[in-house]
């Protein structure tokens, strides 16, 4: 009753003025709900997200895993060391180690919905290909993650004092920002696996980090050169406010729109560039396995085992697509001037606001 | 009386917003005759420029209309395309508020002209041209026959305007919906626009829709008037009788909201003996230039400029766009660094002081920005906004901040609740007071106000007006008070300092001013201000033709 009562007041102080009928659907939220609210509305987005926290917790619990001090045990039966022997039931034209996995049901002549001792099938020595891809995937995810933290981190601080300071700072970091963008991310990537490629996969990511901030960089300098003539931060220096304070407390905030989508962008172009430099032979080495390692490892096999192609390459295009689809929906929601499309369906169902007329 | 151009009958449109109608004009009757000015005013959001828009179905695909509007006796809702694109620019032409907007910046100004006219006629490149030139001198462009190959970013803002009329008048149209056709513009410009218009509606018997919030340039132009509010027909008559004999208690309140120049009562300081009291702000043969950046050349703003402000008073600064009002205001308080000359705010000279003597500085000064829209922080709760300076000066935190916040609330005269909103849940006059707020946060000595009520409604304005002397009074802090509008300058202004091209042209007590203006382009400033009475401004515009010629 009293929240009701809230409202209402609400109601009869923004009702008029500008924009009001464009501000109905703003009213009495905070900036987050508002983005929350636009992001819900992209479909694809959503599915995406549930997509993706999936994919993420079946790799990380299925066989053994280790982010900094947190160990998992896996409830998958083999680990990525266990050496089962080949399976050779129902395999045909003499293969061996070829997937339990099946969906077709028995009385349609197919082997039953099951999955079986190895799903994803056997590789040349006998290991378990779905331990294989589960650790494969972990990998390629960490290294997604290492490569965005650091990206993201050197990207903003460099394009937010460009920004903010422009002139002579603002020329010099610019012009190393063009000049790492001149130079292939390829060719970066396999010098820095060739060097640093038997440290691990992570110091190889923050490496590739070091260079992945390029976009990002010039995407935020440009919101910052918008941001830092805006009046509040006129008014916030007038207020006494330290350069610091500005920064961080007045302009930051309202640039994490920009920030968050070329992030979410920037993390399916890592996963890629992970797959790709692995594929080469420069990323992830052995006994470490990546996605793009398994697909290398075992592109000979493509004619007679395909699923030693597919099953990494399905992990690999529905972590990008879902990405993709995530950084979209985000940008709907931090851009205000996305409306939703009107269809036919909602103009029937609209309600009729009534007015009394006064 | 002949047949009319265009007759609106139960006209109403309604946006759709996550699932409901809103009504954005509510059953609207009217019509127009050729020869005719009809004014439609009211306060934005009242539905005024949905209304024009909605005639020839220029709206967004998600608004609903309905009821019926005729031109010339053709139905226009539900039309097809291909008559509604013959009746636009040929019958029904528009004029929009911002012409850099509304001209395409990658064409000339005689191309666009040209595209309308060769659109709705067989016409020879060689005679549309000679046929835009022509339109071109009757809306008095400058040299037409050069200007025809310029682009829009190479006139002026009242040459833009009079190209956009020149494409409007194109194919003779019957009607004219001009929406805020002045509003961009300063007093002089607008006043040559608006006998231009007139001139031309005489000439060609067309008839004008005139969209406006300007009372002003209603009784400027207007035969008839329909005033609206929240969609709905407020009233409806003759401008004689709207501006003489209102019958709508919410046409008074207008009426009587909008600043009338000269007519506010003398305001007393309250006593000043010169020999002892310092002045507050002090500018001494100031000079402010624009650093070259790139190869746009450095640009002095402001030359030689001097001014004093003693505390209480309130120095109203004027001039048109560009005159550099805004930039003394933005060095007065120590955001822009000077070339020449030298600053004293309260006794401590700025113009050469780091960035930690300014700090100090501050804590007796306050700004209040001229867009509400940019001056708050959308990412911050305004409850913050205000205490910031408090904060950052490091006088209160806490409980006791907050408490202090709720104090400034209660002096802007907005709800307590309201320091956990965000500004994008305010309207333009709530978030201004906002601004003041902070501005008073610690107490000034000096408050520079620049433009604060541009963006703001008439009625929100004269509240907003009302509620900044009151705190004058009260607080008595200096304030140097930046405007274009004379009217609104001279219901605050205790002395009036008059800008043009970065000079001080004139200077002097607010009566002295307005009534005795010494310098020519002070007469034409207050001559061009449109006053809100039909006879007098007749007058008026009568006494300015008369120079003029």
């Amino acid at each position: 009753m009293f929240g009701f009562k809230k409202k209402e007041k609400i109601d009869s102080f923004t009702a008029s003025g500008e924009n009001a009928i464009a501000n109905k659907e703003v009213e009495g939220l905070s900036q987050g709900q508002i983005v929350l609210k636009r992001f819900l509305r992209h479909k694809a987005a959503v599915i995406s997200v549930i997509f993706l926290a999936s994919i993420i917790a079946l790799v990380f619990s299925a066989v053994n895993s280790s982010i900094g001090p947190i160990k998992i045990n896996g409830w998958w039966k083999w680990g990525t060391e266990d050496l089962p022997s080949l399976r050779t039931e129902g395999c045909g034209d003499g293969t061996v180690g070829c997937p339990s996995f099946s969906l077709m049901p028995k009385f349609l002549g197919g082997s039953g919905i099951q999955f079986g001792d190895h799903p994803f099938g056997q590789d040349d020595i006998g290991r378990d290909y779905f331990a294989l891809v589960m650790k494969g995937t972990q990998r390629s995810i960490l290294v997604m993650f290492v490569i965005g933290i650091f990206a993201a981190t050197i990207g903003t601080v460099i394009g937010a004092v460009a920004g903010y300071f422009r002139g002579t700072i603002d020329n010099v970091l610019m012009r190393l920002t063009d000049f790492i963008i001149t130079i292939p991310a390829v060719i970066v990537g396999s010098v820095i696996g060739a060097k640093f490629g038997n440290l691990g996969a992570l110091v190889l990511a923050a490496y590739l980090g070091l260079f992945a901030w390029t976009g990002l960089a010039r995407l935020v300098r440009g919101e910052f050169l918008t941001l830092r003539e805006r009046e509040f931060v006129d008014a916030a220096r007038v207020a006494g406010a330290s350069t610091r304070r500005i920064i961080f407390k007045h302009i930051l905030p309202n640039a994490v729109g920009v920030i968050i989508v070329s992030v979410t962008l920037l993390l399916s172009g890592a996963i890629l560039l992970e797959t790709a430099l692995s594929y080469l032979g420069f990323g992830v080495v052995p006994p470490d396995v990546s996605l793009g390692l398994l697909i290398n490892q075992y592109q000979d096999a493509f004619t007679t085992r395909p699923y030693l192609f597919w099953y990494p390459g399905f992990f690999i295009i529905g972590i990008a697509l879902s990405i993709n689809f995530i950084g979209d929906g985000l940008r709907d929601a931090f851009d205000p001037r996305q409306k939703q499309r009107l269809t036919k369906k909602d103009r029937q169902n609209a309600k009729v606001l009534e007015r009394d007329a006064a | 009386m002949s047949n009319p151009i265009l007759e609106v009958q139960d006209f109403s449109v309604d946006f759709w917003v996550d699932g409901v109608w809103y009504p954005a004009a509510i059953k609207m009757n009217f019509e127009l005759h050729p020869g005719k000015v009809l004014a439609i005013v009211g306060e934005s959001g009242s539905g005024k420029s949905t209304t024009a828009l909605g005639l020839m179905s220029l709206l967004a695909s998600n608004a609903k209309m309905s009821g019926s509007v005729k031109v010339r006796d053709q139905e226009m809702l539900n039309a097809n395309s291909a008559t509604l694109r013959k009746f636009r620019g040929k019958e029904v032409a528009y004029i929009f508020q911002e012409p850099m907007t509304a001209l395409n910046p990658i064409y000339t100004i005689g191309f666009q002209v040209v595209e309308t006219l060769r659109t709705h006629f067989d016409l020879s490149p060689k005679r549309a041209r000679a046929r835009a030139v022509e339109l071109f001198t009757l809306v008095e462009i400058p040299n037409p026959e050069q200007s025809f190959d310029k682009y829009p970013h190479q006139l002026s803002g009242g040459q833009r305007q009079r190209a956009m009329i020149a494409q409007a008048l194109a194919c003779d149209p019957g009607l004219l919906v001009a929406d805020e056709p002045t509003t961009a513009l300063d007093v002089t410009v607008q006043a040559e626009i608006l006998d231009l218009m007139r001139g031309l509606k005489d000439k060609l018997n067309s008839a004008i829709l005139l969209i406006t919030h300007d009372m002003g340039v209603v009784a400027d132009m207007a035969d008839e008037i329909l005033v609206m509010k929240d969609g709905l027909t407020v009233e409806r008559g003759s401008a004689d009788q709207i501006f003489n004999r209102p019958g709508h208690p919410y046409t008074q309140q207008l009426l009587a909201a909008v600043p009338k120049l000269g007519s506010s009562k003398r305001r007393e300081l309250a006593h000043r003996d010169d020999a002892q009291v310092k002045p507050v702000l002090k500018l001494t043969d100031v000079s402010i230039e624009y650093p070259k950046r790139g190869r746009i050349p450095a640009f002095l703003a402001v030359k030689d400029f001097n001014l004093e402000i003693y505390p209480g008073e309130i120095v109203g600064l004027v001039g048109e766009s560009g005159s550099g009002k805004t930039t003394v205001g933005r060095a007065a308080i120590g955001l822009l660094p000077i070339k020449q000359g030298a600053i004293e705010v309260v006794g401590n000279d700025i113009s050469r002081a780091t960035q930690k003597d300014l700090s100090a500085i501050r804590r007796h000064t306050g700004i209040v920005f001229q867009d509400p829209a940019s001056s708050l922080n959308p990412r911050l709760p305004i409850g913050e906004s205000i205490g910031e300076p408090i904060f950052l000066a490091g006088l209160a935190k806490g409980a006791d901040l907050a408490h202090k916040v709720e104090d400034l609330l209660d002096q802007v005269e907005l709800p307590r609740s309201y320091r956990n909103r965000y500004p994008h849940e305010l309207s333009g006059g709530q978030r201004q007071r906002v601004g003041i707020a902070r501005a008073l946060a610690l107490t000034p000595d000096l408050l520079i106000a620049d433009e604060p009520t541009s963006a703001l409604d008439v009625s929100v304005q004269a509240r907003f007006l009302d509620l900044l002397q009151d705190l004058q009074v009260k607080l008595n802090f200096a304030c140097l008070f930046i405007s274009h509008d004379l009217a609104v300058v001279d219901i605050l202004a205790h002395r009036i300092a008059v800008m043009q091209n970065g000079l001080l042209v004139e200077i002097g007590d607010r009566d002295q001013i307005l009534k005795h203006p010494a310098n020519e382009y002070t007469k034409r400033l207050i001559a061009a201000v449109p006053v809100p009475d039909p006879a007098e401004q007749k007058i008026r515009r009568e006494a300015r033709l008369a120079t003029k010629n």
